[in-house]
């Protein structure tokens, strides 16, 4: 039935038609709903059954379990800190937070998909599935906090800078989505950081209950970053009953997500696990020879896991195939390094609590470096093999 | 050949866009990320580069037919840091305040690549009034460009321009409001940014013409 609506509208949009300057946006649009109906024509290609764009599709869905989390458990919290959790439903606590996330979705793909739309039509070129992933991925990584027009700042430039000026989708050095998220952190920090933006203090369509001004939340790694004990257990933690970013909380959805991704084999086991590795060896070291008063160096490896974007960044971030190291060797460093460094961050840099977005963006700009050795590596290999059965 | 020639205004021009110290050579990036945070010393400074660099060019291209090749360089030096020295006591007597916050980088004027790059390429081998045509123009191509980033620099991210302020109290998050000031502004790093952004967009305009 859509392919029908298509095929009617396609002459429109071709050479001689009336809309034929927004063909670009009717090629996208097509190809987003359907599986397109060309094929090469010249020579012979290799095509994997399923193209980039259902990729994405793939990832948005296995986002879902976080994002849907995300959306209950502002409304928890909200109904925590009102102390009305017996009294309110579990609908009307999901949809406060589904009411609170929609204008940041809404918002994100409308700033970003604008630009990349104008991008495409300005240099006449197709466009890019890129946004898709990153538009959904930017609301979950904010606080819920956040007003929207830093959020339509942040998605402008990360967009532009972080990825259009690179040459668009598939080009781009940086995950855009944590651009964006590091320009809100340093640009903004009071309101990407700290004890008061984890809370939704305001009525939305008289679901949710008005709080205090001054009613604060740290999360856990702010509390162990300020020194105090975690106040939340694991189970909370693991569940994700404990303020953040709209979509990092609960380990449990991130899981979901990460089986769907590794199952299809979109994301890599290998970035992900040794993710987990890196950061488990460094927690470890801490543990036994950190110093005694800096309470984070105090945490285990599963809390450190547990806490704050650990989970979401390994395994949504890390693994973004763009920007992650490629050669299959080179996946375990980068994920290895990855985790190292984001305990390294959290434990020693007060300033910083939460590490995992500067370790992920830092070793993104290492991918190529890693990757060229492991090349070179077995290029010098091969080299050495050829010599040797030359001389016999 | 009359003061103002043709060839004579194209050395006094092509600086500012078409052969920007900064924007098309990259010289002199380390001050304009440093001393651009806000509006009042990249004026300032830019004013002193030019002025220095001015003067420099005009010493040097007198000197040139009597300085020894090898030690051309040194002389430059001292040429340039005699002025400097003057700039940097005039600032500290008429415009203190400016002087503290331009702190170490008067004095690292001397080390600005687009004093000795013009010294070498354009003053020891041309008369003094063109090589001072050629000082002003490089120091006010350096100059418009430092004025541009501060003047973004401390228009987002603190409100205000030359001290005084644009954006009012009253839309700031603290009164009630929802404007919040870009704190990357302040730091270097944003500097460098827009300093990329000015070099994209002034690309993008010559190509074009």
């Amino acid at each position: 039935m859509i392919k029908t609506i298509f095929d009617k509208l396609r002459p429109h949009f071709e050479e001689k038609g009336k809309l034929h300057a927004f063909y670009s946006v009717f090629e996208g649009m097509e190809t987003f709903m359907l599986v397109p109906s060309t094929t090469s024509r010249t020579g012979v290609s290799i095509h994997d059954a399923i193209d980039s764009k259902r990729i994405m599709s793939f990832v948005v869905i296995a986002l879902l379990p976080a994002l849907l989390f995300g959306m209950y458990n502002i409304g928890y919290q909200n109904a925590l800190a009102a102390g009305m959790v017996e009294q309110t439903s579990f609908w009307a606590m999901f949809f406060y937070g589904f009411l609170l996330v929609l204008p940041k979705i809404v918002v994100s793909y409308l700033v970003g998909l604008g630009i990349e739309f104008a991008v495409a039509q300005w240099k006449k070129e197709e466009i890019q599935e890129g946004y898709l992933v990153t538009g959904i991925l930017i609301p979950m990584i904010v606080p819920v906090d956040c007003p929207l027009w830093m959020l339509a700042l942040a998605v402008a430039f990360s967009v532009i800078l972080c990825k259009e000026i690179f040459g668009g989708t598939g080009m781009n050095i940086f995950n855009p989505a944590l651009c964006a998220r590091a320009f809100l952190f340093f640009s903004y920090p009071t309101s990407m950081s700290g004890e008061k933006v984890w809370l939704a203090k305001e009525q939305v369509c008289s679901l949710g209950y008005n709080l205090p001004e001054a009613t604060t939340m740290a999360t856990p790694l702010g509390e162990a970053a300020a020194g105090t004990n975690i106040s939340y257990s694991l189970s909370d933690m693991v569940l994700g009953f404990v303020p953040g970013s709209i979509g990092e909380t609960s380990v449990v959805a991130i899981a979901i997500g990460a089986l769907l991704l590794m199952y299809t084999r979109i994301a890599s086991w290998k970035t992900i696990v040794s993710v987990f590795v890196g950061g488990a060896i460094v927690a470890l070291l801490f543990n036994f020879f950190g110093p005694a008063d800096n309470a984070v160096a105090g945490m285990s490896c599963w809390e450190h896991f547990a806490a704050g974007g650990f989970c979401f960044g390994a395994v949504f971030m890390a693994t973004d195939p763009v920007t992650s190291a490629r050669t299959e060797q080179g996946k375990y460093i980068y994920g290895l390094l990855i985790g190292m460094l984001a305990i390294l961050i959290r434990v020693l840099n007060p300033g910083f609590p939460e590490g995992m977005m500067l370790a992920i963006l830092f070793m993104n700009m290492f991918a190529p470096l890693i990757d060229y050795f492991f090349v070179q590596h077995n290029i010098n290999k091969r080299l050495a093999r050829g010599k040797q059965t030359a001389k016999k | 050949m009359s003061l103002f020639s043709q060839e004579r205004r194209e050395v006094l021009t092509t600086p500012l866009a078409k052969d920007n110290p900064v924007a098309v050579q990259v010289l002199g990036i380390c001050s304009a990320l440093a001393v651009t945070a806000q509006l009042e010393p990249a004026i300032v400074m830019g004013l002193s580069v030019t002025v220095i660099t001015a003067f420099a060019n005009v010493i040097i291209s007198l000197l040139r037919k009597t300085v020894p090749n090898r030690i051309r360089i040194i002389v430059q030096l001292v040429v340039v840091a005699s002025l400097v020295t003057l700039v940097s006591q005039i600032l500290k007597a008429f415009a203190y305040d400016v002087s503290v916050q331009l702190s170490v980088y008067v004095g690292l004027i001397i080390t600005n690549c687009i004093l000795m790059g013009r010294l070498e390429a354009f003053a020891m081998m041309r008369s003094p009034w063109e090589s001072f045509l050629d000082g002003v123009g490089n120091g006010l191509g350096y100059a418009w460009i430092l004025v541009a980033v501060g003047f973004v620099r401390e228009l987002f991210g603190n409100g205000t321009l030359l001290g005084f302020r644009i954006i009012p109290e009253s839309i700031y998050a603290d009164n009630g409001g929802f404007y919040v000031n870009n704190g990357m502004m302040t730091m270097p790093a944003m500097a460098l940014i827009i300093v990329g952004c000015l070099i994209w967009a002034l690309r993008a305009a010559q190509k074009e013409a």
